[in-house]
């Protein structure tokens, strides 16, 4: 049911797996995930690829306990907008005890298992995130 | 030119097993038809609101289908579709095939068949309404979606669980009276805060259902309109859209998209907030409502809980608020923008379940997807 094909996944691979994204080089606004359009400079604006570092804070978060075809094992799992320091935000599971998760806690970002298509089918990987030690 | 509402006619909202989607926009549509006083041969043009029949039941070219289903080939067909507001967007689309000079009266239905689908493959649907990409495919639902937006705003506005609780409390009370409602029982702040857990903070008690239904309405130019015993006028809309994806905002305790659309609308109606008599609001999830008062104008940034909690937003308040229970009715997504307006027509001909009394402006706010889609419909008993 899940439509995130092989070759859909396949684009997506540099941007998921090395957080690639973009930045607008006249006013210096980053995207994440990749924007080919800076929408504030339009064409006056100069958009160049960006790694980001991946560190960032949490701005909220929840727990997904009904979940989507494709994710009930899963089930219970944290997923949080993190802030990331180039101030581009993105969603993104946090992995760990439920317990440590907060407002404004600083995450880091670790490669980890997204979903299976199935048990024959292919795997997606991709980041996630776990609260840093520190906070 | 004005457009005014003719007709409406909808069907039960829940879990209609016995019924295919067809069946539910054959019998919207005929009632209204006849709540209207019209034949199928007075209907210039359909336009239809429905989100995903496509994943839903597998069926795409609904306009068409709809058209052959009621009887009225040849006439033209248009699906529209914005997620959740695929309704009201449906109505705008006929409204301006009405102001163009193209149409005198036109037919809009809204429908949704969610029921045959199991609960993760319904989730797993309404998720696409999100950013495929970057948010269903990390396992993000709509509860999630709106669950990070009730945390974000709980905490920085300092509302707490049991206040978020009020809305489906109220909401539920509405719907008691509704015939047409999925759920007609009374439910208290405990049975909130103690219903499952879907996405925290957001309780099984905070969701609008999984449901099946249609409504129809029938809108009619302002030479035709006239001539009907008790037509109910658009005065005003607007339509406005934001990011697809919740984290490209810039703000999570708001939807840009709904104040937006509704400054064009209460521009284009010249008629202020406190001017509104009661309002539908999309309360897809029960901190939807508290954000919609404030993005509407009903109550300052911040302070959409006091309003609800004033009580003023319940049925004898000063500014009711989802009348006919809302979202708690049922939401079957593409014909709750429908629904919404039929409940805006009842509360204006003064024949509502929860009657507001001498309603003489109503607003309907329909949201599309966490925010990307927002449309604000404002009619008036007068102004033909």
């Amino acid at each position: 049911m899940h439509t995130s094909s092989v070759p859909l996944y396949w684009r997506l691979q540099k941007s998921k797996y090395g957080l690639f994204g973009t930045k607008c080089l006249s006013c210096n606004t980053h995207f994440y995930p990749p924007k080919p359009l800076c929408s504030e400079c339009r064409r006056k604006g100069r958009v160049v690829e960006h790694q980001f570092s991946g560190k960032g804070k949490i701005l909220t978060f929840t727990i997904i306990r009904t979940a989507p075809e494709g994710f009930e094992k899963q089930a219970p799992y944290a997923i949080g907008i993190i802030e990331l320091d180039e101030g581009a935000k993105i969603a993104g599971q946090i992995v760990g005890p439920f317990e440590r998760l907060a407002t404004g806690k600083r995450v880091r970002p670790v490669f980890r298992k997204i979903y299976e298509d199935s048990d024959d089918g292919i795997i997606h990987y991709g980041m996630k995130f776990v609260i840093d030690g520190k906070s | 030119m004005k457009v005014a509402v003719v007709g409406v006619g909808q069907t039960r909202m829940g879990e209609i097993w016995e019924k295919s989607l067809r069946d539910l926009s054959l019998e919207a549509g005929s009632l209204a038809l006849q709540d209207a006083g019209l034949e199928g041969k007075d209907i210039e043009a359909l336009f239809i609101g429905n989100m995903s029949a496509g994943r839903f039941i597998g069926q795409e070219h609904l306009g068409a289908l709809m058209t052959e289903q009621a009887g009225l080939l040849p006439i033209p067909a248009t699906r529209c579709e914005a997620a959740c507001a695929s309704g009201a967007l449906a109505f705008r689309k006929a409204l301006f095939s009405i102001l163009s000079g193209h149409h005198e009266i036109v037919m809009v239905g809204g429908a949704e068949k969610m029921t045959d689908l199991s609960t993760g493959q319904a989730v797993a649907t309404l998720a696409s309404a999100g950013d495929q990409e970057w948010e269903s495919h990390i396992g993000l639902t709509f509860a999630g979606l709106y669950a990070l937006m009730a945390r974000y705003y709980m905490e920085k506005y300092g509302l707490t669980r049991e206040e978020l609780a009020l809305v489906p409390v109220k909401n539920h009370m509405h719907a008691m009276k509704n015939p047409y409602a999925q759920y007609r029982y009374e439910i208290t702040v405990e049975d909130v805060i103690n219903s499952p857990m879907i996405s925290d903070p957001l309780r099984l008690l905070d969701c609008s259902p999984i449901s099946d239904g249609a409504a129809a309405i029938i809108i009619a130019g302002e030479k035709v309109a006239k001539k009907f015993s008790s037509p109910v006028w658009f005065i005003g809309g607007g339509h406005a859209s934001d990011t697809v994806s919740l984290h490209g905002r810039k703000s999570l305790s708001s939807l840009s998209a709904a104040i937006k659309a509704a400054e064009i609308a209460y521009r284009q109606a010249g008629v202020k907030p406190k001017d509104i008599d009661m309002a539908e609001v999309h309360d897809c999830f029960s901190i939807a409502e508290i954000m919609a008062y404030e993005d509407l104008g009903f109550a300052p940034k911040g302070k959409g809980k006091e309003l609800l909690i004033s009580g003023e937003t319940k049925i004898g308040g000063r500014m009711p608020v989802n009348t006919d229970g809302g979202l708690k009715v049922g939401h079957p997504v593409g014909a709750t923008g429908i629904k919404q307006i039929i409940e805006i027509v009842r509360q204006l001909r003064g024949k509502a379940c929860n009657q507001v009394r001498d309603a003489k402006i109503g607003l309907a706010h329909n949201v599309g997807g966490s925010g990307a889609t927002a449309i604000v419909n404002i009619f008036s008993r007068e102004g033909g």
